[in-house]
């Protein structure tokens, strides 16, 4: 077994989501005869897969681990609750209420992450009892009333777009941003005296990137510029994406999920990283909660209903291991798109709603099953 | 007296290991044979082919059962043939009553509808002829004492058709005295009825109460045997070891005992549950400097021992632990890697290498926060100091980012030697450092942790293989049954491998 086609089948697996995101955009370009993929189009998908991808986001930390969080739905549900009785009912100041959201949901993931980590409740149990009594707080304290409409603040979150030229320019900050990360990264390996990919490749992948983030400002300004939430997903993965592959917090919650014992023993302190890591899932489920009563202008009981399923199977589609140890935070939003990308192609060619579960039951089969094929013989 | 089971000439492989080189055994009509061997020695491979775990075309050899050739190609060929072993781990299932366990697979139903009645019936005639005082049909398995459950076992394996032949693989390992007593008069019970047993144990005393004929299994071939009334403890235990050593390991004695950096008084490990003792009384001292051997042969307590010194004991701790005259007591292993102890494991696949992560992830995970900035890890620097222990171990990889578990098992365990030692450390353990690895990648090792010592650091090894620990180390500490019976200085390198067996295997004086 040479280790060369290992790490090429490894890249494929990357490839193969993006491939498929392609594949499903093409299949529905042609069958819609072009509306799919009109600028108006493809900015609502971005925005339908928004909520999902902040979910997957904090999600991944938790699968990743090893565990699993069921309670995430009820929890998004409830901060939005509490961001609507604040803001609409008590009339606090936008920014008051989503750092109240915030340390609520905070405090909630830590409920869960407490019982699991130092009362060893297993998470499937701890999460599913926090999706009953979350979803029954939720109930309780609104007097199952729909509530709003909150400040029009909110609408900056929800539902605005940035004016196009604020639009380029984040696109350009955003493309210094990498070009100088790269070049960073590159200097400071020749500065250990370590080996660097050539010079040429570098320059491929910064074109391609270019190419990428001029596309996307471009289309979408086509149509009413970048959606503010799709800024508040990249914020999100830049911050994840260092934390899961640049911080020792990060390595730990993947050594924890590769091997309980070994990490033990190589000194992980696990109680407190599985208690932070459900405590981070809580202030995420609080952020996806904001930007749904933002979305929505009010917050309603059955709000995120069964959310956390979605999040899973964007995890799972982008190639995350529920075994543990394996994932990515890139893969869990691009299993979000993708879900996006159905749902929304099929409410485009006018499919009954019955369709859009059936065909994205299937696609996570599917995908689970390409995965576990490709790694036969090496099971964890 | 006729041979009922005969093995001829048996040959196993496994890749790169010969596990049996042409052993021929024979057991007779009424007949108690042990089977004894160090560990390794091939035992478990045997017992195996007779059980019909092997299947008959992976070994080559012959199997007649009461004269007539037999191929198994699954175990329950063999218990037809009338062949049963019982595992030192039992197969019980604790949730279930005794009846329910002994009729396991073979109730007893009339179209389809159990039949309770005859089942507790039978049940009742087995507890009466295996002396289960006081257990019900009806009581839980695991409402009962292991000897008891190791009688139910046998008891479900003695209740199916024509059964002649039981295979015991260490049955008392976890018996107490009075539970070990029990089983040897039923099996003297049994031999009365007709059953012929195999018995396989590392306690040469109750070999030599139990057994009519003993054959000794070493390196994979038959190195002897006899009639039990021919043969002395000494005798026996020769044959287990008698191997030359060689001159394999490098190494001077060098510790000079002047300064004492760990000291261990009266400690004590006690099961959780069963409230039994796995390690009892441990004393000793470590010093600057030296390797420290700890010898025993399997469920000792080696194991149950060093990892509690490192923090992850097995259950519940007593007694007392000194690290340069300073009491300590560590509740984790992080703990004990803070005070300068590190531990690696025998359980190189459960608790040691991190499956999904690459080497060089797998070999900075210990000590990460050496390399951390204000907001992330130093990757480069990471780089740079685990390429320089992947040089300095000569561990054989393409890349850093190679997944661990592409590697050799030698190669692994040089990661997580590299691992434990990317920060300076005080005490090294190192529990069966060399197991299941070859010839070339052990010598590496032997020569990492002569470096090591030649540095300060002192290394307790943990080795159920004599010739290494006679080889290697400086002081041998010998376990048996949860204590250290016997303390070998070895400077001079002239213990003999029988002084050391006769302690481990608790045979008692040295005479």
């Amino acid at each position: 077994m040479s280790n060369e086609k290992k790490s090429l089948s490894f890249d494929l697996r990357k490839y193969m989501m993006v491939i498929a995101i392609v594949g499903i955009w093409v299949i529905f370009g042609a069958v819609s005869g072009g509306t799919y993929l009109l600028p108006r189009n493809l900015s609502n998908l971005f925005r339908q897969s928004v909520f999902t991808a902040i979910l997957a986001i904090g999600m991944l930390n938790v699968i990743v681990l090893g565990q699993i969080d069921l309670s995430v739905g009820s929890m998004a549900g409830l901060c939005g609750g509490i961001l609507a009785i604040a803001n609409v009912w008590n009339g606090a100041s936008p920014v008051l209420s989503i750092i109240i959201v915030l340390v609520a949901g905070l405090l909630l993931g830590a409920w869960n992450g407490w019982w699991i980590a130092y009362r060893n409740v297993p998470s499937f149990i701890v999460t599913m009892a926090g999706l009953l009594v979350f979803r029954g707080i939720l109930v309780g304290i609104t007097d199952g009333i729909t509530i709003g409409p909150v400040s029009p603040f909110f609408g900056l979150i929800g539902k605005d777009f940035l004016p196009a030229l604020v639009g380029i320019i984040l696109g350009a900050i955003v493309l210094v941003g990498v070009l100088a990360a790269q070049y960073a990264g590159r200097a400071g390996k020749t500065g250990h005296g370590l080996r660097v990919t050539s010079v040429r490749n570098e320059i491929l992948k910064s074109a391609f990137f270019i190419l990428l983030v001029a596309a996307f400002v471009l289309t979408m300004n086509a149509y009413r510029g970048v959606p503010n939430p799709v800024v508040i997903v990249l914020v999100l993965f830049i911050i994840f994406n260092y934390l899961t592959n640049k911080t020792v917090f990060g390595r730990r919650i993947y050594a924890i999920g590769g091997n309980k014992m070994a990490s033990r023993l190589a000194g992980i302190n696990i109680k407190r990283v599985t208690l932070v890591v459900f405590a981070i899932n809580g202030v995420m489920a609080a952020i996806a909660g904001i930007f749904l009563t933002s979305r929505l202008d009010a917050a309603a009981v059955n709000a995120a209903t069964s959310a956390e399923l979605d999040g899973i199977a964007a995890c799972v589609i982008g190639g995350t291991s529920l075994m543990g140890g394996v994932g990515t935070v890139f893969g869990a939003i691009v299993g979000a798109v993708v879900m996006a990308s159905l749902d929304n192609g099929m409410s485009l060619l006018n499919a009954p709603s019955f369709y859009q579960t059936i065909v994205k039951g299937l696609v996570l089969l599917l995908a689970v099953w390409f995965d576990m094929s490709r790694n036969k013989g090496e099971r964890f | 007296m006729g041979a009922i089971l005969e093995a001829r000439n048996i040959t196993k492989d496994f890749p790169g290991v010969r596990a049996l080189d042409g052993v021929s055994f024979c057991l007779e009509e009424n007949q108690i044979h042990a089977l004894c061997g160090e560990n390794g020695a091939g035992k478990s491979t045997f017992i195996n082919v007779l059980s019909g775990y092997f299947p008959s075309w992976s070994y080559t050899g012959e199997i007649l059962v009461a004269g007539r050739q037999k191929s198994f190609s699954a175990i329950t060929e063999a218990e037809a043939a009338g062949i049963a072993v019982i595992h030192q781990e039992l197969n019980l299932f604790p949730e279930l009553s005794t009846a329910e366990n002994i009729f396991m697979g073979h109730e007893i139903a009339r179209g389809g509808i159990l039949d309770w009645n005859e089942m507790y019936s039978q049940t009742g005639d087995w507890i009466r002829r295996l002396k289960l005082d006081s257990v019900e049909p009806t009581t839980k398995v695991k409402n009962l004492g292991i000897g008891k459950q190791q009688l139910i076992e046998i008891a479900r394996v003695l209740r199916l058709p024509h059964m002649k032949i039981l295979i015991l693989d260490e049955p008392t390992a976890s018996l107490t005295e009075s539970e070990t007593e029990l089983l040897l008069d039923i099996l003297r019970q049994l031999k009365r009825d007709g059953i012929a047993c195999i018995y396989i144990s590392h306690k040469i005393e109750e070999v030599m109460t139990i057994a009519d004929r003993v054959t000794v299994l070493r390196d994979g071939k038959t190195a002897g045997g006899g009639s039990i009334r021919e043969l002395s403890k000494k005798d026996i235990v020769r044959l287990m070891v008698g191997r030359e050593l060689t001159d394999y390991y490098p190494k001077d004695p060098h510790a000079d005992r002047q300064e004492c950096v760990l000291e261990v008084k009266d400690f004590s490990v006690t099961d959780h549950s069963t409230g039994k003792p796995i390690v009892k009384g441990a004393g000793f001292r470590l010093y600057r400097g030296e390797i420290l051997g700890l010898f025993g042969l399997v469920g000792a307590g080696r194991t149950e021992l060093a990892s509690s010194l490192f923090g992850s004991p097995p259950g519940r701790t007593g007694g007392e632990i000194r690290i340069k005259g300073q009491k300590i007591r560590f509740d984790s292993p992080r703990a004990a890697l803070r005070q300068g102890l590190a531990y690696v494991t025998e359980d190189r696949k459960g608790q040691g290498i991190i499956p999904t992560m690459n080497v060089r992830e797998n070999a900075s995970i210990a000590f990460l926060d050496r390399f951390k900035t204000f907001l992330g890890i130093d990757q480069n620097r990471e780089v740079v100091e685990v390429q320089s222990s992947v040089r300095s171990f000569q561990i054989k990889t393409p890349s850093l980012n190679t997944r661990i578990i592409n590697l050799s098992g030698g190669n692994q365990q040089k990661v997580l030697l590299a691992r434990n030692l990317l920060k300076d450390i005080d005490i090294l353990i190192l529990d069966e450092p060399t197991r299941g690895i070859d010839v070339g990648a052990k010598q590496e090792i032997y020569a990492i942790m002569n470096s090591l010592v030649a540095k300060g650091v002192s290394i307790i090894m943990v080795s159920s293989e004599l010739p290494e620990v006679l080889g290697m180390c400086d002081r041998i500490l010998v376990m048996c049954r949860g204590e250290i019976t016997g303390e070998f200085d070895n400077s001079a390198k002239d213990v003999t491998q029988e002084r050391i067996m006769i302690c481990a295997t608790g045979t008692g004086s040295e005479d």
